[in-house]
């Protein structure tokens, strides 16, 4: 139905008719104004918003009884694309991600997604997004299917849509075995798939993903990882937040590093670790309680601090002086009699990146 | 594609309380236990106290529209706790999330826990019946007496639906939601005629907006004078649902 009006304006457009004129002939055509602004003209832009940016934060702020959560923060999103919203434990992330997806007020600031207010427009909003929560929303009780079929409904798909649409998406996850079953024998990764599909249902335009792998196996997130890679491609935009350097590596084509409520950094992953320059140096003691020692012995070579951490043996350190130092720290290790399971120079990883601008690592990677 | 905004909250009202009964369909424990309760206080008050308690008509006949009233009561407090448990687990924030109307999630699990009130009235009258309750001035007026336990219940359920969105935990709502209940069922005409407590517990327990209720059920279901009660009765009901029903909506509303 809407293929149709959306052809239509392809051609109109092309024929060089304005916004009005196609808007007057497809209301004449019988279609109802709000129809067609809705799902298929181009939603308005905010004043200053550059015209790719689909989501766009200006000065939000979110101060909670004792904790300010966001300090005064601005983003924009660009559409069709996955940005990450990168930082540890009670950084914000599900603080702006609930602002974003109309769940929560902020105290001071303004949004835009879609070109919709998410204070003052928030049930129009709410048909063009997805939101996967930090914790699977997903009713025990109840089957996959009835779970789907139910949001469907919700969203004001007919009956026989929503139950078509359930099937497609029970397909798409590999939950079709598992889909009469109730939600409560399902594993934690099938629930994490079936929590997606939930966000799926109205083919949403942007879709929020809260943590949307922490706490699955490596197998589990890998599969998550190409879902959301498909999902991109079909020309879903995609905010997802995370604690993990790898995955914002992985999947994100614009990163935003998020620590205190304040953004402390920005980029693709690239010009992040560019930021560290160099290389980095570790070093894995046998014995972990050697750290601080060896931390010690190295520091001349390094350009920053080097982090000691005792509970993994690991001595990380930023260094820009190339491969001949690792004979003299050998050297200097083993007269010390500081034993050495593994030295490694590496170009720098997000988690570097990080640890240089916060000063501590992530929960994720201690 | 957009049927008018009504509708629209009809449908999802629906759609939640289609839910909510589904739920209790997977769950018939939670039926079966929230009968155990009720039937103990039957056989509890009419074959231990019931004996040292004078009334003037049979205490069998005294005592059920009584406990129909009590259990309705517990039964509407169930809806916080469903509530808190929605939230602890995230339900409403996917609800919440969707285009549906807002006052859907409350409005279906008042109106079910409604529905489900309304089989326990069934299942009580008839355990009444098995041990000697007789509804002795016809159905009709029986039947109003069910609609008017429903809607008193109804508005209680709306009291424990804003307790539930203020504690978010189950356990708490559990205990939160019943603890004021406790003095409001037993100090009342549920089990014993008021004039034979006294001082204020006296006072309180003719005063009680469940007493109310209870003697207007009771009067039907016996066919005596329902006397002022039943206006008291409803205008409890009315100021409970005209306080309680903006305050529920408007913390789920405010839910961060
Ligand atoms: N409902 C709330 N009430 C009070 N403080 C909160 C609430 N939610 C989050 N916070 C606090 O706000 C900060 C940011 O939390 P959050 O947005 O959940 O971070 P993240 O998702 O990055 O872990 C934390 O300090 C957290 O304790
Ligand atoms: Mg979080």
């Amino acid at each position: 139905m809407s293929h149709q009006v959306t052809q239509y304006i392809k051609e109109a457009r092309h024929h060089g008719l304005t916004n009005e004129q196609i808007m007057k002939a497809l209301t004449d055509a019988g279609w109802q104004a709000h129809e067609i602004l809705e799902f298929v003209l181009e939603p308005p832009r905010p004043a200053g918003a550059s015209a790719d940016a689909i989501i766009s934060v200006r000065g939000i702020s979110k101060q909670y009884d004792k904790t300010k959560a966001l300090d005064n923060i601005s983003l924009e999103v660009k559409r069709g694309a996955v940005t990450a919203l990168l930082g540890p434990n009670g950084a914000g992330k599900t603080t702006l991600v609930r602002i974003l997806a109309t769940l929560l007020l902020p105290t001071s600031g303004e949004a835009t997604v879609n070109g919709l207010n998410v204070v003052t427009q928030p049930q129009k909003l709410r048909s063009a997004i997805g939101l996967a929560g930090q914790y699977a929303a997903v009713d025990e009780v109840l089957s996959g299917r009835e779970n789907l079929d139910m949001v469907g409904q919700l969203y004001h798909l007919n009956p026989a849509t929503a139950k078509a649409r359930a099937a497609e998406l029970l397909k798409q996850f590999d939950l079709e075995d598992a889909a009469d079953r109730p939600v409560k024998t399902y594993s934690g990764g099938m629930r994490r798939r079936l929590d997606l599909a939930a966000s799926l249902v109205n083919h949403p335009k942007i879709l929020f993903l809260d943590e949307p792998t922490t706490g699955l196996d490596p197998r589990s997130r890998f599969t998550l990882w190409n879902v959301i890679r498909e999902l991109v491609e079909e020309g879903t935009t995609v905010l997802l937040t995370t604690q993990y350097m790898e995955e914002a590596d992985q999947l994100a084509n614009h990163i935003f590093v998020i620590d205190h409520g304040h953004i402390i950094a920005q980029g693709t992953a690239n010009e992040l670790k560019k930021q560290v320059g160099g290389d980095v140096l570790e070093l894995h003691m046998t014995n972990h309680d050697d750290v601080s020692q060896a931390a010690e012995l190295i520091k001349e070579f390094g350009d920053g601090e080097p982090q000691a951490n005792s509970s993994n043996g690991i001595v990380i350190m930023p260094t820009s002086q190339g491969p001949s130092i690792l004979v003299e720290v050998v050297r200097r290790l083993d007269s010390a009699q500081l034993k050495l399971s593994d030295i490694i120079l590496r170009r720098p990883s997000l988690d570097d990146v990080f640890m240089k601008l916060t000063g501590h690592g992530t929960q994720s990677n201690e | 594609m957009a049927p008018n905004p009504m509708n629209r909250t009809l449908t999802d009202i629906l759609i939640m309380v289609k839910r909510n009964l589904l739920r209790y369909r997977r769950m018939p424990q939670l039926i079966v236990f929230s009968f155990i309760q009720p039937v103990m206080f039957v056989l509890l008050f009419a074959y231990v106290f019931g004996g040292a308690i004078h009334t003037d008509t049979k205490y069998i006949n005294y005592l059920i529209p009584g406990i129909i009233v009590q259990t309705v009561i517990f039964g509407a407090m169930m809806t916080g706790v469903g509530l808190a448990d929605d939230l602890s687990k995230g339900m409403i924030d996917r609800f919440r999330s969707l285009p549906m109307a807002r006052s859907a999630v409350l409005a279906g699990r008042t109106i079910s826990e409604t529905i489900r009130n309304f089989f326990v009235i069934i299942v009580m009258t008839l355990v009444g019946y098995a041990i000697g309750f007789r509804i002795e001035h016809g159905f009709f007026k029986y039947f109003l007496a069910i609609l008017l336990t429903l809607l008193f219940g109804f508005a209680f359920s709306w009291v424990s639906a804003t307790i539930g969105l203020a504690v978010k935990n189950v356990e708490i709502a559990q205990t939160a939601g019943f603890i004021w209940v406790f003095p409001l069922v037993f100090a009342s005409s549920i089990f014993v005629p008021t004039n034979t407590l006294s001082g204020p517990v006296k006072w309180f327990a003719e005063h009680n907006p469940i007493s109310y209720t209870t003697n207007t059920v009771r009067a039907l279901s016996l066919g005596t004078p329902v006397g002022d009660n039943v206006w008291y009765s409803l205008i409890w009901a009315a100021a409970l649902l005209i306080v309680f029903v903006p305050l529920a909506v408007y913390r789920y509303r405010k839910i961060s």
